[in-house]
């Protein structure tokens, strides 16, 4: 499509710059679409029609058309895989909500420096996601700086185990998720009307009275925003688990990299694919509804 | 600023000062693992005991000849997949200004919700599923594509957002002027939005030469990233090497990210 260039003659006819001017729209947005269309619809079209296909022998698909691999979703093995990883996706939200909730607070009442305080938060966002989780390895492992320290000190005479467990991985899910959860709940503070604390404290109410009762129910909506948007990365992660939690920490991320890289299994890691792919659909339709920021 | 009292003028929330202390608490959990790892990075010694200062991890790092190849990999790729994402997201960010559209802001928010591995074992069934038409191999030019798709999300929402703060009278007077569409996005509306731009591109370049997850999965064998490079030394246990590589990247992420703020505030 030619860029739509206006005829000398038209400058003053309204409805034929309104023309031109939807012309240069669709030709802006085709590269976006065309990018959208192969490298994110059909990828996705591809791996859930491979659902429904066999495990080729050498990696790939072959036919015939099944449901199997929809059915092995099912088997104890996988399902207890795939409740862990939501469990821990659960856990790990309900720890962000905790601290992130207070630090919320914090930071909208804390007058001049909130931009300062704000900006602490985003940052580590922003900073290396592998090198963030390899601090970690660093602190946790045997001969890390935690083990080190408590040895020096005669605390213990065996290394503790803090890296390779569950535990390990949640504490690298909320250490990296929890900038999601406060940017959302502090927003919804920086826009709560100050008047209803303070009829509320004038009728009598209690600080925490205040808090519990007006504060946390005036925030909702941050909070369940904070809380899809940490539950759904916690849910696909796939790097803190592996770094951290090791070999005995099987979620879902990690069974679909691996169905796709050891095992050669493409269908049935699809399928995962696929299933989990569904569960965040399924919770950001609300978040959609509620604000369409695009 | 007395509509926005600090702690102390704010009796009536409980438990200023416990809420401070906690935030102090929480600040040192976002930020200390990171400087921790980083003064390692300046200790003589291999293991976790502080011996002195010594910058040898840093001179090993440089000298390590795989190391410094998939550097220049992620250099080659996160440049690549900028430029691409930058013109391609501006544009589009244009268009949306114009006029909303559900289905590219649908596919945008999708791009930004799907799971990495997600994303990255769809890359790899669909590169392989065209590689099986044509004769094309996976390598640096398939990790361009997938970074380029997604990083063009954040270059959209960064510069539609400055857009947005935009006068559209600006772009009219300039069209009663007798300018084309063109020349009023490109004589008016373009030059305001360069330091958005410039912004954006800073953070499409960092999610780009940060990413581990997605370009592990459409790399061929020969098209090793840093990420990839950090993640295998990782995996194989703590070196003090990582150290020293994480401290660098981090400072370039950092510097660039202050760029960034200091384009958008602009």
């Amino acid at each position: 499509m030619q860029p739509a260039v206006k005829q000398p003659g038209d400058q003053g006819a309204g409805d034929a710059s309104q023309t031109a001017n939807s012309g240069l729209r669709t030709l802006f947005l085709t590269p976006t679409a065309a990018l959208l269309l192969a490298l994110l619809g059909a990828p996705l079209a591809i791996v859930l029609a491979y659902t429904f296909r066999t495990r080729g022998t050498y990696g790939g698909v072959t036919a015939p058309w099944t449901l199997e691999n929809w059915q092995r979703l099912a088997d104890s093995l996988y399902a207890g895989i795939l409740f862990n990883s939501f469990a821990v996706a659960a856990v790990s939200t309900a720890i962000c909500l905790l601290l992130g909730f207070p630090l919320a607070l914090f930071i909208s009442r804390a007058g001049r420096r909130r931009g300062l305080y704000l900006h602490l938060v985003i940052l580590p966002f922003w900073t290396s996601f592998l090198v963030r989780t390899y601090a970690w390895m660093f602190l946790l492992r045997d001969t890390g700086l935690i083990n080190t320290v408590l040895f020096k000190l005669g605390l213990i005479s065996q290394p503790l185990p803090l890296l390779y467990n569950y535990g390990a991985v949640l504490l690298g899910l909320v250490y990296t998720y929890l900038p999601f959860m406060v940017l959302p709940v502090y927003a919804t503070l920086e826009r709560m009307d100050r008047t209803l604390l303070e009829a509320a404290a004038d009728l009598g109410a209690r600080p925490l009275q205040v808090l519990w009762r007006v504060v946390l129910p005036l925030s909702k909506p941050g909070l369940w925003a904070g809380s899809i948007l940490v539950f759904i990365p916690c849910l696909g992660a796939f790097l803190i688990p592996d770094l951290l939690g090791g070999g005995k920490t099987i979620l879902v991320g990690t069974l679909v990299q691996n169905q796709f890289t050891a095992s050669r299994d493409w269908p049935f890691g699809s399928a995962l694919s696929m299933a989990l792919m569904g569960v965040v659909l399924l919770l950001m339709l609300p978040l959609t509804r509620k604000s369409a920021s695009l | 600023m007395s509509a926005s009292p600090d702690l102390e003028q704010h009796p009536r929330i409980p438990g200023g000062r416990w809420l401070s202390t906690y935030a102090v608490l929480a600040y040192l959990f976002l930020h200390l693992p990171l400087l921790i790892l980083m003064v390692f990075s300046v200790n003589a010694s291999r293991f976790t005991v502080w011996e002195g200062f010594s910058l040898r991890w840093y001179a090993e790092a440089l000298h390590d000849q795989e190391l410094m190849e998939s550097t220049l990999n992620s250099l080659i790729v996160a440049i690549a997949a900028t430029g691409f994402a930058t013109v391609v997201g501006t544009l589009c960010a244009y268009a949306l200004w114009k006029r909303a559209s559900r289905w590219i802001a649908a596919g945008l928010a999708l791009s930004l919700v799907t799971p990495e591995i997600v994303m990255g074992i769809s890359l790899l069934a669909f590169f392989q599923w065209v590689f099986r038409h044509f004769d094309f191999r996976l390598g640096l030019h398939t990790i361009v594509l997938a970074h380029v798709m997604f990083s063009v999300v954040y270059v959209v929402t960064v510069v539609l957002a400055r857009l947005r703060t935009m006068d559209p009278s600006l772009e009219e007077a300039a069209l009663d002027l007798g300018a084309t569409d063109w020349q009023a996005f490109r004589r008016v509306t373009l030059p305001l939005l360069a330091p958005a731009i410039g912004a954006a591109a800073l953070l499409a370049f960092i999610i780009s030469f940060d990413d581990y997850v997605i370009t592990s999965m459409v790399a061929g064998v020969d098209s090793q990233t840093l990420p990839m490079a950090l993640y295998a030394m990782a995996r194989r246990g703590v070196n003090p090497v990582v150290n020293a590589i994480s401290t660098l990247v981090v400072g370039l992420v950092g510097t660039l990210i202050l760029v960034s703020e200091r384009l958008r505030a602009r």
